[in-house]
């Protein structure tokens, strides 16, 4: 999982099944000091985020997992990046990630 | 797997389900000689990890679930599963 920042939603009218009715998001990956880490990517919600909201992030098929159901005739839902909580404090993240590692 | 050093936890309310009351560290990659490599990632601790402890990170979706949460299927990619004693380094 990796610290995300929540840049602004996607409109797709036109788009798999299994994710109609999901809102995606544009998210910038962050690092521990909230800077910029690698491209920005769309990703599925799970939580509820909106944007200019500091959350984290589930890459891979673990991803898919939020919108599974016990359903059997429940289809997986194609992502490979789903928004998975809300960061409380942003303070506490900076204070924490500025110590970089160097201890 | 890889090193990394824990830098503290990052506390969200609102989050998965699955995750339950396991704890959100914050980890920055280190090469084996302890200096920091890439940016840092988060991971679910299994092991009772605190700030500062050099730590082995699985980044795989079923042992990562299955060590934090003693489950498969949820929504995590990552776990710490170890604090490192120490490394020999014979090269």
């Amino acid at each position: 999982m990796q610290l995300a920042r929540v840049k602004g939603n996607v409109v797709a009218t036109i788009k798999n099944s299994t994710l109609q009715g999901r809102k995606l998001m544009v998210i910038q990956p962050l690092d521990g000091n909230l800077k910029a880490s690698g491209k920005p990517l769309v990703a599925v919600d799970s939580v509820g985020a909106g944007a200019g909201e500091l959350v984290f992030w589930c890459r891979g098929k673990e991803a898919s997992f939020p919108f599974a159901t016990s359903s059997p005739e429940s289809r997986e839902v194609p992502t490979d990046c789903t928004i998975i909580g809300i960061v409380d404090s942003e303070a506490h993240v900076k204070a924490i990630g500025a110590t970089g590692g160097k201890a | 797997m890889i090193l990394g050093r824990v830098l503290g936890n990052v506390v969200a309310t609102q989050k998965n389900a699955r995750y339950g009351e396991a704890r959100i560290m914050l980890v920055q990659p280190v090469n084996p000689d302890g200096t920091p490599r890439g940016a840092s990632v988060l991971a679910l601790d299994s092991v009772d990890a605190g700030e500062g402890d050099l730590v082995i990170v699985v980044q795989e979706g079923w042992s990562a679930s299955t060590a934090s949460t003693g489950e498969a299927g949820a929504a995590i990619d990552s776990a710490i599963v170890g604090v490192v004693d120490f490394i020999e380094n014979h090269s």
